[in-house]
Protein backbone atom coordinates (compact mmCIF):
# COMPACT_ATOMS: atom_id res chain seq x y z
CA UNK A 1 0.00 0.00 0.00
CA UNK A 2 1.29 3.53 -0.85
CA UNK A 3 2.81 5.26 1.81
CA UNK A 4 0.45 8.06 3.08
CA UNK A 5 1.92 12.14 3.31
CA UNK A 6 1.19 13.34 6.41
CA UNK A 7 -0.73 17.07 6.37
CA UNK A 8 1.43 19.93 5.90
CA UNK A 9 4.08 18.30 4.17
CA UNK A 10 5.54 20.60 0.87
CA UNK A 11 4.68 18.74 -2.08
CA UNK A 12 4.14 19.19 -5.62
CA UNK A 13 0.71 19.29 -7.50
CA UNK A 14 0.06 18.64 -11.14
CA UNK A 15 -2.85 19.60 -13.53
CA UNK A 16 -3.89 20.03 -17.09
CA UNK A 17 -4.88 23.33 -17.91
CA UNK A 18 -5.93 23.16 -21.38
CA UNK A 19 -6.13 19.66 -23.04
CA UNK A 20 -4.42 18.69 -26.68
CA UNK A 21 -7.42 20.11 -28.12
CA UNK A 22 -8.17 22.79 -26.32
CA UNK A 23 -4.60 24.80 -27.27
CA UNK A 24 -4.66 28.26 -28.41
CA UNK A 25 -5.40 29.06 -31.82
CA UNK A 26 -1.63 30.12 -32.81
CA UNK A 27 0.27 27.76 -31.04
CA UNK A 28 2.95 25.60 -33.09
CA UNK A 29 1.81 22.36 -34.21
CA UNK A 30 4.14 19.96 -32.12
CA UNK A 31 2.77 22.43 -28.88
CA UNK A 32 -0.99 21.86 -29.81
CA UNK A 33 -0.36 18.29 -29.73
CA UNK A 34 0.39 18.19 -26.22
CA UNK A 35 -1.80 19.70 -23.05
CA UNK A 36 -1.13 22.63 -21.18
CA UNK A 37 0.43 21.41 -18.12
CA UNK A 38 0.65 23.37 -14.24
CA UNK A 39 2.63 22.04 -11.53
CA UNK A 40 3.26 24.09 -8.28
CA UNK A 41 4.10 23.34 -4.36
CA UNK A 42 2.83 23.90 -1.37
CA UNK A 43 1.95 22.91 1.96
CA UNK A 44 -0.28 19.60 1.55
CA UNK A 45 -3.77 20.26 3.55
CA UNK A 46 -5.07 16.60 4.19
CA UNK A 47 -3.31 13.19 4.43
CA UNK A 48 -3.30 11.36 0.98
CA UNK A 49 -1.60 9.39 -1.49
CA UNK A 50 0.76 9.66 -4.01
CA UNK A 51 -2.00 10.07 -7.16
CA UNK A 52 -4.62 11.74 -5.21
CA UNK A 53 -6.32 14.50 -5.92
CA UNK A 54 -5.63 16.85 -2.99
CA UNK A 55 -5.23 20.46 -2.06
CA UNK A 56 -2.16 22.54 -0.86
CA UNK A 57 -1.91 25.86 0.55
CA UNK A 58 0.73 27.72 -1.43
CA UNK A 59 3.11 30.34 -0.45
CA UNK A 60 1.06 33.00 -1.26
CA UNK A 61 -1.47 31.72 0.99
CA UNK A 62 -3.63 30.08 -1.71
CA UNK A 63 -5.75 26.82 -1.71
CA UNK A 64 -5.09 24.90 -4.89
CA UNK A 65 -5.71 21.42 -5.94
CA UNK A 66 -4.21 18.95 -8.04
CA UNK A 67 -2.86 15.38 -8.43
CA UNK A 68 -0.35 14.73 -6.04
CA UNK A 69 2.94 14.09 -7.28
CA UNK A 70 6.08 14.37 -5.42
CA UNK A 71 6.56 14.70 -1.72
CA UNK A 72 9.23 16.94 -1.03
CA UNK A 73 10.47 17.56 -4.44
CA UNK A 74 14.34 18.05 -4.73
CA UNK A 75 16.05 20.75 -6.83
CA UNK A 76 16.95 18.98 -9.89
CA UNK A 77 19.25 21.42 -11.44
CA UNK A 78 23.72 21.96 -10.98
CA UNK A 79 26.17 22.41 -13.26
CA UNK A 80 26.95 19.17 -14.63
CA UNK A 81 30.83 18.23 -15.98
CA UNK A 82 33.01 20.70 -16.72
CA UNK A 83 32.64 21.46 -20.18
CA UNK A 84 35.79 20.82 -22.16
CA UNK A 85 35.30 23.18 -24.88
CA UNK A 86 35.51 26.01 -22.33
CA UNK A 87 38.28 24.72 -20.53
CA UNK A 88 41.61 25.95 -22.36
CA UNK A 89 40.12 29.22 -23.51
CA UNK A 90 41.60 31.13 -20.96
CA UNK A 91 45.00 29.89 -21.28
CA UNK A 92 44.99 30.94 -24.77
CA UNK A 93 43.78 34.57 -24.69
CA UNK A 94 46.43 34.73 -21.47
CA UNK A 95 48.99 33.44 -24.41
CA UNK A 96 47.15 36.38 -26.52
CA UNK A 97 48.16 38.96 -23.99
CA UNK A 98 51.96 37.70 -23.23
CA UNK A 99 52.37 38.16 -27.15
CA UNK A 100 51.20 41.29 -26.63
CA UNK A 101 53.28 42.71 -23.95
CA UNK A 102 56.28 41.19 -25.40
CA UNK A 103 55.75 43.20 -28.41
CA UNK A 104 55.03 46.43 -26.65
CA UNK B 1 -8.17 28.94 -10.96
CA UNK B 2 -8.45 26.74 -13.97
CA UNK B 3 -11.27 25.35 -15.42
CA UNK B 4 -12.75 28.52 -16.30
CA UNK B 5 -13.53 29.36 -19.58
CA UNK B 6 -10.58 30.18 -21.84
CA UNK B 7 -12.47 32.51 -24.28
CA UNK B 8 -14.11 34.22 -21.72
CA UNK B 9 -11.18 35.15 -19.80
CA UNK B 10 -9.45 36.01 -21.98
CA UNK B 11 -12.38 38.28 -23.08
CA UNK B 12 -12.08 39.65 -19.81
CA UNK B 13 -8.43 40.65 -20.38
CA UNK B 14 -8.86 44.52 -21.05
CA UNK B 15 -10.77 44.59 -17.80
CA UNK B 16 -8.27 42.23 -15.63
CA UNK B 17 -5.75 44.68 -16.78
CA UNK B 18 -6.68 47.73 -16.01
CA UNK B 19 -7.83 46.42 -12.32
CA UNK B 20 -4.83 44.93 -12.18
CA UNK B 21 -2.24 47.52 -13.00
CA UNK B 22 -4.47 50.44 -12.39
CA UNK B 23 -4.15 52.91 -15.02
CA UNK B 24 -6.70 53.58 -17.45
CA UNK B 25 -4.86 54.04 -20.68
CA UNK B 26 -7.70 54.38 -22.64
CA UNK B 27 -7.02 58.27 -21.22
CA UNK B 28 -3.30 58.73 -22.75
CA UNK B 29 -5.41 57.83 -26.55
CA UNK B 30 -4.35 60.54 -28.86
CA UNK B 31 -5.49 59.12 -32.41
CA UNK B 32 -6.19 55.79 -34.04
CA UNK B 33 -2.82 54.40 -33.03
CA UNK B 34 -1.03 57.17 -31.30
CA UNK B 35 -1.26 57.64 -27.60
CA UNK B 36 0.63 60.19 -25.57
CA UNK B 37 3.72 58.13 -24.09
CA UNK B 38 5.44 60.98 -22.72
CA UNK B 39 2.54 61.63 -20.35
CA UNK B 40 2.20 58.04 -19.84
CA UNK B 41 5.51 57.85 -18.21
CA UNK B 42 5.55 61.26 -16.57
CA UNK B 43 2.32 60.52 -14.97
CA UNK B 44 4.23 57.93 -12.35
CA UNK B 45 5.02 60.63 -10.81
CA UNK B 46 8.74 59.31 -10.37
CA UNK B 47 11.34 61.51 -11.72
CA UNK B 48 14.96 59.64 -11.44
CA UNK B 49 15.99 61.28 -8.25
CA UNK B 50 12.63 59.39 -6.95
CA UNK B 51 12.89 56.61 -8.15
CA UNK B 52 16.71 56.37 -6.88
CA UNK B 53 15.25 57.14 -3.19
CA UNK B 54 13.06 54.29 -3.60
CA UNK B 55 15.61 51.94 -5.03
CA UNK B 56 18.03 52.82 -2.34
CA UNK B 57 15.69 52.36 0.79
CA UNK B 58 16.21 48.28 -0.56
CA UNK B 59 19.68 48.23 -1.00
CA UNK B 60 19.10 48.60 -5.32
CA UNK B 61 20.97 50.64 -7.51
CA UNK B 62 24.02 51.96 -7.25
CA UNK B 63 25.90 49.45 -8.39
CA UNK B 64 29.50 49.49 -9.53
CA UNK B 65 31.16 50.65 -12.51
CA UNK B 66 33.96 48.45 -13.35
CA UNK B 67 36.88 48.96 -16.05
CA UNK B 68 38.11 45.67 -17.67
CA UNK B 69 41.83 46.69 -18.44
CA UNK B 70 42.02 42.65 -19.72
CA UNK B 71 39.32 42.59 -21.87
CA UNK B 72 40.27 46.29 -23.16
CA UNK B 73 44.06 44.88 -23.42
CA UNK B 74 42.51 41.67 -25.40
CA UNK B 75 40.39 43.78 -27.68
CA UNK B 76 43.71 45.77 -28.42
CA UNK B 77 45.44 42.43 -29.39
CA UNK B 78 43.34 41.92 -32.23
CA UNK B 79 42.00 45.48 -33.25
CA UNK B 80 43.83 47.71 -35.85
CA UNK B 81 46.71 49.65 -34.87
CA UNK B 82 45.08 52.98 -32.99
CA UNK B 83 41.79 50.83 -32.60
CA UNK B 84 40.24 49.27 -29.00
CA UNK B 85 37.74 51.11 -27.29
CA UNK B 86 38.14 50.82 -23.24
CA UNK B 87 35.33 48.64 -21.99
CA UNK B 88 33.83 49.42 -18.71
CA UNK B 89 31.13 47.35 -17.22
CA UNK B 90 28.00 48.03 -14.96
CA UNK B 91 27.89 45.36 -12.59
CA UNK B 92 24.18 44.97 -11.97
CA UNK B 93 24.56 41.75 -10.21
CA UNK B 94 25.16 43.21 -7.19
CA UNK B 95 21.94 43.99 -6.92
CA UNK B 96 19.87 42.23 -4.24
CA UNK B 97 18.40 39.51 -6.14
CA UNK B 98 21.26 39.30 -8.71
CA UNK B 99 19.94 41.19 -11.91
CA UNK B 100 18.98 44.96 -13.00
CA UNK B 101 15.70 43.30 -12.83
CA UNK B 102 15.55 44.85 -9.32
CA UNK B 103 15.22 48.17 -10.90
CA UNK B 104 11.99 47.47 -12.41
CA UNK B 105 10.71 45.33 -9.66
CA UNK B 106 11.49 48.33 -6.85
CA UNK B 107 9.28 50.93 -8.68
CA UNK B 108 6.36 48.12 -9.38
CA UNK B 109 6.47 46.62 -5.71
CA UNK B 110 6.25 50.38 -4.29
CA UNK B 111 3.05 51.21 -6.49
CA UNK B 112 1.46 48.29 -5.65
CA UNK B 113 1.45 49.02 -1.97
CA UNK B 114 0.91 52.69 -2.79
CA UNK B 115 -1.88 52.04 -4.30
CA UNK B 116 -2.75 49.32 -1.81
CA UNK B 117 -2.68 46.04 -3.23
CA UNK B 118 -2.28 43.11 -1.03
CA UNK B 119 0.40 40.84 -3.47
CA UNK B 120 1.77 40.97 -7.10
CA UNK B 121 1.71 38.65 -9.12
CA UNK B 122 4.04 38.73 -12.28
CA UNK B 123 4.79 36.85 -15.79
CA UNK B 124 7.85 35.66 -15.67
CA UNK B 125 10.42 32.96 -16.59
CA UNK B 126 13.61 34.98 -15.57
CA UNK B 127 15.50 37.22 -13.14
CA UNK B 128 12.50 39.68 -12.95
CA UNK B 129 10.63 36.75 -10.91
CA UNK B 130 13.40 36.30 -8.36
CA UNK B 131 13.44 40.54 -8.24
CA UNK B 132 9.83 40.51 -8.01
CA UNK B 133 9.84 37.94 -5.28
CA UNK B 134 12.75 39.52 -3.57
CA UNK B 135 10.90 43.33 -3.49
CA UNK B 136 7.68 41.82 -2.21
CA UNK B 137 9.47 40.15 0.34
CA UNK B 138 10.73 42.93 1.87
CA UNK B 139 7.05 45.19 1.57
CA UNK B 140 5.34 42.42 3.03
CA UNK B 141 3.37 41.76 -0.08
CA UNK B 142 2.31 37.92 -1.29
CA UNK B 143 3.98 37.30 -4.53
CA UNK B 144 3.21 35.35 -7.24
CA UNK B 145 5.19 34.17 -10.25
CA UNK B 146 4.20 32.55 -13.07
CA UNK B 147 6.65 30.62 -15.51
CA UNK B 148 6.93 29.00 -18.40
CA UNK B 149 9.13 26.32 -17.19
CA UNK B 150 9.03 22.68 -18.55
CA UNK B 151 8.64 20.60 -21.90
CA UNK B 152 6.18 17.97 -22.55
CA UNK B 153 8.56 15.66 -21.08
CA UNK B 154 8.99 17.26 -18.03
CA UNK B 155 12.61 18.49 -18.55
CA UNK B 156 12.51 22.41 -16.87
CA UNK B 157 14.85 24.59 -18.16
CA UNK B 158 17.87 24.49 -15.60
CA UNK B 159 17.94 28.38 -15.88
CA UNK B 160 14.70 28.58 -15.31
CA UNK B 161 14.39 26.18 -12.51
CA UNK B 162 17.33 28.21 -10.72
CA UNK B 163 14.79 31.12 -10.97
CA UNK B 164 12.11 29.11 -9.57
CA UNK B 165 14.24 27.82 -6.65
CA UNK B 166 15.43 31.86 -5.62
CA UNK B 167 11.57 32.90 -5.68
CA UNK B 168 10.85 29.96 -3.13
CA UNK B 169 13.83 31.10 -1.28
CA UNK B 170 11.59 34.78 -1.49
CA UNK B 171 8.73 33.26 -0.09
CA UNK B 172 6.79 33.82 -3.69
CA UNK B 173 4.10 31.13 -4.95
CA UNK B 174 5.93 29.64 -8.24
CA UNK B 175 3.20 28.46 -10.68
CA UNK B 176 5.36 26.16 -13.04
CA UNK B 177 3.71 25.64 -16.65
CA UNK B 178 4.47 23.69 -19.73
CA UNK B 179 4.99 25.74 -22.68
CA UNK B 180 2.88 27.58 -24.67
CA UNK B 181 1.55 31.30 -25.01
CA UNK B 182 -1.41 30.25 -23.24
CA UNK B 183 0.46 31.15 -20.07
CA UNK B 184 -1.06 34.71 -20.79
CA UNK B 185 -4.71 32.83 -19.43
CA UNK B 186 -3.41 31.26 -16.54
CA UNK B 187 -1.65 34.55 -15.19
CA UNK B 188 -5.05 36.35 -16.45
CA UNK B 189 -6.81 33.87 -14.13
CA UNK B 190 -4.68 34.20 -11.29
CA UNK B 191 -5.10 38.40 -11.48
CA UNK B 192 -8.91 37.68 -11.40
CA UNK B 193 -8.69 35.45 -8.65
CA UNK B 194 -6.40 37.30 -5.95
CA UNK B 195 -6.99 40.71 -6.82
CA UNK B 196 -3.08 41.13 -7.24
CA UNK B 197 -1.27 44.11 -8.61
CA UNK B 198 0.32 43.12 -12.19
CA UNK B 199 4.20 43.60 -12.04
CA UNK B 200 4.61 44.02 -15.62
CA UNK B 201 8.04 44.30 -17.12
CA UNK B 202 5.88 46.54 -19.36
CA UNK B 203 4.25 49.38 -17.30
CA UNK B 204 5.52 52.73 -16.97
CA UNK B 205 6.90 52.03 -13.42
CA UNK B 206 8.60 49.23 -14.88
CA UNK B 207 10.26 51.22 -17.64
CA UNK B 208 11.30 54.48 -15.24
CA UNK B 209 12.86 52.04 -12.92
CA UNK B 210 15.87 51.16 -15.25
CA UNK B 211 16.24 55.17 -15.88
CA UNK B 212 17.94 55.32 -12.89
CA UNK B 213 20.32 52.74 -14.61
CA UNK B 214 21.41 54.52 -17.69
CA UNK B 215 21.42 58.09 -14.84
CA UNK B 216 24.04 56.17 -13.15
CA UNK B 217 26.08 54.78 -16.33
CA UNK B 218 26.44 58.38 -17.58
CA UNK B 219 27.14 60.28 -14.13
CA UNK B 220 29.75 57.12 -12.96
CA UNK B 221 31.48 57.55 -16.73
CA UNK B 222 32.05 60.80 -16.73
CA UNK B 223 33.60 60.58 -12.59
CA UNK B 224 36.07 58.37 -14.11
CA UNK B 225 36.91 59.24 -17.31
CA UNK B 226 36.12 63.02 -17.43
CA UNK B 227 33.35 62.46 -20.04
CA UNK B 228 30.10 60.53 -20.93
CA UNK B 229 30.36 57.18 -22.53
CA UNK B 230 30.33 56.88 -26.69
CA UNK B 231 28.63 53.97 -26.64
CA UNK B 232 26.28 51.89 -24.08
CA UNK B 233 25.39 48.11 -24.74
CA UNK B 234 22.46 46.97 -23.52
CA UNK B 235 21.02 43.35 -23.50
CA UNK B 236 17.74 43.50 -25.52
CA UNK B 237 14.86 41.21 -25.18
CA UNK B 238 11.44 42.59 -24.38
CA UNK B 239 12.59 46.37 -25.18
CA UNK B 240 12.52 47.47 -21.60
CA UNK B 241 16.00 47.40 -21.05
CA UNK B 242 17.40 49.30 -23.96
CA UNK B 243 14.48 52.21 -23.87
CA UNK B 244 15.13 52.90 -20.18
CA UNK B 245 18.68 52.85 -20.28
CA UNK B 246 18.78 55.04 -23.14
CA UNK B 247 15.94 57.77 -21.07
CA UNK B 248 18.29 57.69 -18.37
CA UNK B 249 20.96 58.49 -19.96
CA UNK B 250 19.37 61.60 -21.73
CA UNK B 251 17.56 62.58 -18.50
CA UNK B 252 22.05 62.55 -17.22
CA UNK B 253 22.81 64.90 -20.48
CA UNK B 254 24.59 62.23 -22.09
CA UNK B 255 22.74 63.19 -25.61
CA UNK B 256 25.84 62.50 -27.98
CA UNK B 257 26.06 58.87 -26.40
CA UNK B 258 24.97 56.23 -28.91
CA UNK B 259 22.44 53.11 -27.43
CA UNK B 260 23.24 49.87 -29.19
CA UNK B 261 20.42 46.67 -28.30
CA UNK B 262 22.52 43.28 -28.35
CA UNK B 263 20.50 40.01 -28.73
CA UNK B 264 21.68 36.71 -28.81
CA UNK B 265 20.82 34.97 -32.25
CA UNK B 266 18.37 32.28 -31.40
CA UNK B 267 16.51 32.32 -35.16
CA UNK B 268 14.85 29.36 -36.35
CA UNK B 269 13.85 28.08 -32.95
CA UNK B 270 10.24 28.78 -32.20
CA UNK B 271 9.73 30.75 -29.01
CA UNK B 272 5.90 28.68 -28.41
CA UNK B 273 7.52 25.31 -29.61
CA UNK B 274 7.75 22.69 -27.24
CA UNK B 275 10.48 20.55 -28.84
CA UNK B 276 12.61 24.07 -29.15
CA UNK B 277 12.27 24.97 -25.63
CA UNK B 278 15.11 22.92 -24.33
CA UNK B 279 16.79 23.56 -27.18
CA UNK B 280 17.85 27.08 -26.92
CA UNK B 281 20.59 27.71 -24.12
CA UNK B 282 19.30 31.56 -23.47
CA UNK B 283 15.99 31.92 -22.12
CA UNK B 284 16.20 36.03 -22.14
CA UNK B 285 18.52 38.25 -23.98
CA UNK B 286 17.28 36.46 -27.18
CA UNK B 287 16.08 37.20 -30.78
CA UNK B 288 13.09 35.18 -30.21
CA UNK B 289 11.96 38.20 -27.87
CA UNK B 290 13.53 40.99 -29.48
CA UNK B 291 12.69 40.88 -32.80
CA UNK B 292 8.52 40.44 -31.65
CA UNK B 293 9.15 43.32 -29.08
CA UNK B 294 10.69 45.54 -31.76
CA UNK B 295 8.19 45.39 -34.49
CA UNK B 296 5.29 45.20 -32.44
CA UNK B 297 5.79 46.55 -28.65
CA UNK B 298 1.92 46.70 -27.95
CA UNK B 299 1.97 42.71 -28.15
CA UNK B 300 3.01 42.61 -24.21
CA UNK B 301 0.78 41.87 -21.26
CA UNK B 302 -0.36 45.57 -20.62
CA UNK B 303 -2.47 47.71 -23.58
CA UNK B 304 1.02 50.13 -24.19
CA UNK B 305 3.67 48.97 -23.66
CA UNK B 306 6.32 51.43 -21.96
CA UNK B 307 9.07 49.94 -23.48
CA UNK B 308 9.37 51.23 -26.78
CA UNK B 309 12.84 50.24 -28.05
CA UNK B 310 12.86 51.74 -31.69
CA UNK B 311 12.45 55.25 -29.98
CA UNK B 312 16.00 55.10 -28.45
CA UNK B 313 18.12 52.12 -30.70
CA UNK B 314 20.58 53.55 -32.48
CA UNK B 315 22.16 50.31 -33.40
CA UNK B 316 20.84 46.85 -33.49
CA UNK B 317 23.12 43.70 -33.31
CA UNK B 318 23.45 39.82 -32.80
CA UNK B 319 25.76 37.80 -31.25
CA UNK B 320 25.94 33.88 -31.16
CA UNK B 321 25.52 31.44 -28.26
CA UNK B 322 28.77 30.51 -28.38
CA UNK B 323 30.15 33.67 -28.71
CA UNK B 324 28.35 34.47 -25.18
CA UNK B 325 29.79 31.81 -23.64
CA UNK B 326 33.17 32.34 -24.79
CA UNK B 327 32.93 35.99 -23.45
CA UNK B 328 31.50 34.69 -20.16
CA UNK B 329 34.80 32.72 -19.71
CA UNK B 330 36.95 35.45 -20.59
CA UNK B 331 35.33 38.11 -18.06
CA UNK B 332 35.22 35.32 -15.10
CA UNK B 333 39.53 34.12 -16.37
CA UNK B 334 40.82 37.99 -17.26
CA UNK B 335 38.50 40.33 -15.08
CA UNK B 336 37.61 38.03 -11.79
CA UNK B 337 33.94 38.39 -12.41
CA UNK B 338 32.02 34.94 -12.74
CA UNK B 339 29.10 36.57 -13.79
CA UNK B 340 25.78 34.75 -16.15
CA UNK B 341 25.97 33.82 -19.71
CA UNK B 342 22.70 36.03 -20.87
CA UNK B 343 24.11 39.47 -19.50
CA UNK B 344 26.65 39.01 -21.29
CA UNK B 345 24.95 39.38 -24.55
CA UNK B 346 26.24 42.91 -24.41
CA UNK B 347 29.88 42.23 -23.30
CA UNK B 348 30.31 39.83 -26.66
CA UNK B 349 28.99 42.96 -28.69
CA UNK B 350 31.37 45.59 -26.86
CA UNK B 351 34.23 43.02 -27.66
CA UNK B 352 33.41 43.39 -31.17
CA UNK B 353 32.20 47.00 -30.75
CA UNK B 354 35.52 48.10 -29.44
CA UNK B 355 37.56 47.29 -32.19
CA UNK B 356 35.65 48.69 -34.60
CA UNK B 357 36.45 51.88 -32.69
CA UNK B 358 39.44 54.63 -31.90
CA UNK B 359 41.54 53.85 -28.94
CA UNK B 360 40.22 56.89 -26.56
CA UNK B 361 36.82 56.06 -26.95
CA UNK B 362 34.90 54.60 -24.15
CA UNK B 363 32.07 51.06 -24.46
CA UNK B 364 29.97 50.76 -21.30
CA UNK B 365 28.65 47.70 -20.84
CA UNK B 366 25.03 47.93 -18.95
CA UNK B 367 24.85 45.11 -17.26
CA UNK B 368 25.57 41.69 -15.43
CA UNK B 369 23.60 39.01 -13.92
CA UNK B 370 24.31 36.62 -11.02
CA UNK B 371 25.14 32.83 -11.97
CA UNK B 372 24.85 29.86 -10.36
CA UNK B 373 23.51 26.25 -10.51
CA UNK B 374 21.34 25.61 -13.41
CA UNK B 375 22.28 29.18 -15.31
CA UNK B 376 25.75 29.25 -16.12
CA UNK B 377 27.66 28.15 -19.37
CA UNK B 378 28.51 24.54 -17.98
CA UNK B 379 24.76 23.75 -16.96
CA UNK B 380 23.50 24.94 -20.11
CA UNK B 381 26.21 23.42 -22.84
CA UNK B 382 25.46 20.13 -21.05
CA UNK B 383 22.04 20.25 -21.75
CA UNK B 384 22.72 21.11 -25.25
CA UNK B 385 24.44 18.27 -25.04
CA UNK B 386 21.97 16.35 -24.05
CA UNK B 387 19.29 17.29 -26.17
CA UNK B 388 21.94 16.32 -29.11
CA UNK B 389 23.06 19.65 -30.23
CA UNK B 390 26.52 19.71 -31.19
CA UNK B 391 28.80 22.09 -29.16
CA UNK B 392 32.80 22.44 -30.53
CA UNK B 393 35.44 24.62 -31.01
CA UNK B 394 35.28 26.90 -34.33
CA UNK B 395 34.01 29.70 -36.55
CA UNK B 396 31.38 31.40 -34.66
CA UNK B 397 30.02 31.57 -37.76
CA UNK B 398 28.94 28.21 -38.58
CA UNK B 399 26.88 28.30 -35.40
CA UNK B 400 23.05 27.38 -36.03
CA UNK B 401 20.53 27.61 -33.50
CA UNK B 402 19.55 24.18 -32.02
CA UNK B 403 22.01 22.67 -33.90
CA UNK B 404 25.23 23.81 -33.25
CA UNK B 405 26.94 25.71 -31.10
CA UNK B 406 30.74 27.26 -32.10
CA UNK B 407 32.79 27.92 -29.29
CA UNK B 408 35.42 30.67 -30.74
CA UNK B 409 39.30 29.24 -31.15
CA UNK B 410 40.37 32.64 -31.39
CA UNK B 411 39.02 36.30 -29.96
CA UNK B 412 39.45 38.07 -33.39
CA UNK B 413 36.31 35.61 -34.33
CA UNK B 414 34.33 37.68 -32.24
CA UNK B 415 31.89 39.59 -34.40
CA UNK B 416 28.27 41.38 -34.34
CA UNK B 417 25.81 41.10 -37.12
CA UNK B 418 23.69 44.07 -37.91
CA UNK B 419 20.06 43.81 -38.34
CA UNK B 420 18.88 46.09 -40.48
CA UNK B 421 17.03 48.88 -38.92
CA UNK B 422 15.34 50.20 -41.74
CA UNK B 423 14.13 46.74 -41.85
CA UNK B 424 12.76 46.74 -38.41
CA UNK B 425 10.84 50.31 -38.80
CA UNK B 426 8.93 49.02 -42.13
CA UNK B 427 8.16 45.92 -39.96
CA UNK B 428 6.99 48.05 -37.35
CA UNK B 429 5.14 50.13 -39.77
CA UNK B 430 3.30 47.40 -41.47
CA UNK B 431 2.33 45.49 -38.02
CA UNK B 432 0.69 49.31 -36.80
CA UNK B 433 -1.34 49.29 -40.15
CA UNK B 434 -2.47 46.19 -39.50
CA UNK B 435 -3.95 46.66 -36.32
CA UNK B 436 -6.12 48.71 -37.74
CA UNK B 437 -9.34 48.74 -40.36
CA UNK B 438 -7.84 48.34 -43.58
CA UNK B 439 -10.83 51.43 -44.50
CA UNK B 440 -9.78 53.59 -41.47
CA UNK B 441 -8.37 57.03 -42.02
CA UNK B 442 -5.04 57.78 -40.31
CA UNK B 443 -4.66 61.16 -38.45
CA UNK B 444 -1.77 63.53 -38.61
CA UNK B 445 -1.28 63.03 -34.80
CA UNK B 446 -1.17 59.29 -35.96
CA UNK B 447 1.51 60.23 -38.92
CA UNK B 448 3.22 61.53 -36.18
CA UNK B 449 3.33 59.48 -33.89
CA UNK B 450 5.03 56.81 -35.87
CA UNK B 451 7.50 59.08 -36.97
CA UNK B 452 8.37 59.18 -33.45
CA UNK B 453 7.59 55.56 -32.76
CA UNK B 454 10.62 54.96 -35.49
CA UNK B 455 12.39 58.38 -35.75
CA UNK B 456 12.03 59.27 -38.91
CA UNK B 457 9.60 62.13 -40.03
CA UNK B 458 5.96 62.39 -41.25
CA UNK B 459 7.03 62.80 -44.89
CA UNK B 460 8.76 59.80 -44.72
CA UNK B 461 6.57 58.23 -42.79
CA UNK B 462 3.07 58.64 -45.74
CA UNK B 463 5.83 57.39 -48.12
CA UNK B 464 5.94 54.31 -46.20
CA UNK B 465 2.10 53.70 -45.58
CA UNK B 466 1.04 54.65 -49.13
CA UNK B 467 3.77 51.90 -50.11
CA UNK B 468 2.69 48.87 -47.25
CA UNK B 469 -1.00 49.87 -48.38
Amino acid sequence: MAERVAPGTWVDIHRIVLRAGERAPKVPEDTKAVPLEMRTAGFLVAAAVLGDEVEVITRAGRRISGTLVAVNPAYTHGFGAPIPELAAVGEEVRAILRARCRRA
Amino acid sequence: MIGQNYAAIMAERTAIMRMSVGIDYSQYTTGLLAFDYERLLADTGYDVATAQAIQTRTAVGNTPLVELHNLTALVRAVARPGRGARIFVKDEAANPSGSFKDRRAALSIHEAVQRGYSGVAAATSGNYGAAVASQAAKAGLRCIVVQEAFDSRGAAQPEIEEKRRACDAYGAEVIRLSVGPELFYVFLCVLKNTGYFNASLYTPYSVVGIETLGFEIAVQTREQTGRFPDVVIATHAGGGNVTGTARGLQKAGATHTSVVAASVDLSGLHMASDRDFNRKSFTTGHTGFSMPFTVWPDRADVPRSAARPLRYIDRFVTVTQGEVFYITQLLAELEGLERGAAGNTSLAAAFAIAQELEADRLVVVQETEYTGAGKHPIAQLNLAKQMGIEVRRGDPRDNNPGVRIVIPEHPRQIAVVDVDLDHVRREYVRHAIESVPAEAKLSDVDIEFLAAETRTDSAVMRRLIDELR
